[in-house]
């Protein structure tokens, strides 16, 4: 029988979530044991290649691009999983949330104390992504099975959870395995 | 004693003394019933509902209910945590709680709760909300991005250090903390050494310079869940 699939992304994160999964040390020799890899930062493979058990997602959605992969993910993979807080509630991202779009926009590439921009242009390059009026959780934006909060979830809370699904156990985290940050 | 009478709280017989508040009988016998506005240096004022427990069929505060003869208590039924569970939830979503980089974090009643309750993500859709920070003061901050309305500053200001820092103003969502009415923080005659300074139980009244300083695995709620020390009394 084939090893279930795993697929991982990170939309608007910061790459910590992952960092945290390869924080399973050693263990990661028992995780490619009973699953492979399909599309994921660690492999670089750039879209998911076939049905994929668990899909692992980082970051909420700032976007458009990130509403695409994560609807990706949500139609190729039985499970979605949400990992870190910003996935599961915005994050340090979502901080933009109460300040309207425009005046981000405008300190970023405008006004800030120390941007030289003397035409005032602002990204406007039709392969760069519009970004949303918001930062959104991701299951705002898709149905997510499992939650995994955390700033970043620890390596144990990633392995007891991981372990659980594919062993057919129920996802239940200890007290201290619980955190949010 | 001749004042002293007998409840049931989950169909455990207690001791209790008339006077008592539901929640101050519970806690002497050992059963932890989870709040947020009340406090034991505090009168209570049942206005967070997280300690709802049914007494003889009816919902009540245990904060605020006093105990009577016979009464019988439901406290730990599916409806009341689930209920509990929604309001943390609605506190989550009605704020902007960013455990991440929150100096209470770790020490946080709100969180706490949330562990408590194994809440992995709120079921409501986050709101958001525009909020103030108030950093007038040498050394307090006030920010009510992380403000849940239990006014225990708002007593602890007027009961225990006798003075009227902090009110709440406006109705419904609009509600807030005010400040000697519309002021700012730095214009108040509060002291760091206030009994007001000390009593949030989320990060919204944060003392400057002392962020962080206890390291993560050695803060209240990183390996005990809140109620331990009250669970712990008899058991």
């Amino acid at each position: 029988m084939s090893k279930p699939r795993v697929a991982s992304t990170s939309l608007a994160g910061c790459f910590g979530c992952h960092m945290s999964l390869l924080d399973i040390d050693d263990r990661i020799l028992q995780l490619i044991e009973l699953v492979d890899f399909d599309r994921s930062p660690i492999d670089d493979i750039k879209h998911i290649s076939q049905r994929c058990a668990i899909g692992l997602i980082e970051g909420g959605c700032c976007n458009e691009e990130n509403v695409h992969v994560l609807h990706e993910f949500r139609k190729n993979c039985d499970i979605l999983i949400s990992f870190g807080d910003c996935a599961t509630m915005g994050g340090i991202p979502a901080m933009r949330n109460n300040i309207p779009l425009e005046e981000c926009i405008n300190e970023a590439y405008r006004d800030g104390p120390t941007v030289y921009n003397p035409q005032g242009i602002t990204p406007q390059d039709p392969e760069i992504p519009l970004l949303l009026d918001k930062v959104y959780p991701a299951h705002e934006v898709v149905k997510i099975d499992y939650f995994l909060p955390g700033c970043p979830p620890s390596a144990d809370t990633l392995w007891a959870a991981l372990t659980a699904l594919l062993t057919n156990q129920p996802v239940e985290l200890p007290y201290e395995l619980l955190k949010y940050d | 004693m001749s004042d002293a009478i007998k409840i049931k709280i989950d169909g455990k017989e207690i001791e209790a003394r008339l006077g008592q508040t539901i929640m101050q009988a519970a806690d002497e016998a050992g059963i932890y019933i989870p709040r947020l506005c009340a406090h034991p240096d505090l009168k209570p004022i049942g206005s967070c509902r997280v300690c709802t427990v049914v007494v003889d069929g009816r919902a009540q505060a245990a904060c605020v209910k006093p105990v009577m003869e016979g009464m019988e208590i439901m406290n730990e039924t599916p409806e009341l945590l689930q209920h509990r569970r929604n309001i943390i939830d609605m506190m989550f979503v009605e704020g902007n709680h960013f455990c991440m980089f929150c100096e209470k974090s770790g020490n946080c009643e709100l969180q706490a709760l949330a562990y408590r309750f194994g809440i992995t993500a709120p079921q409501y859709p986050y709101q958001f909300p525009e909020k103030d920070v108030d950093a007038t003061h040498p050394d307090i901050m006030l920010d009510h991005n992380r403000c849940i309305m239990c006014a225990r500053c708002v007593r602890a200001s007027q009961e225990l250090d006798g003075k009227n820092v902090f009110q709440s103003i406006g109705r419904g969502f609009e509600r807030k903390i005010g400040v000697d009415g519309e002021r700012a923080l730095g214009d108040t005659d509060m002291a760091v050494t206030d009994k007001a300074a000390d009593i949030c139980p989320v990060g919204c009244i944060i003392k400057k310079r002392v962020g962080f300083e206890v390291p993560v695995g050695k803060r209240i709620y990183d390996k005990e869940p809140i109620g331990s020390d009250i669970e712990g009394v008899k058991s």
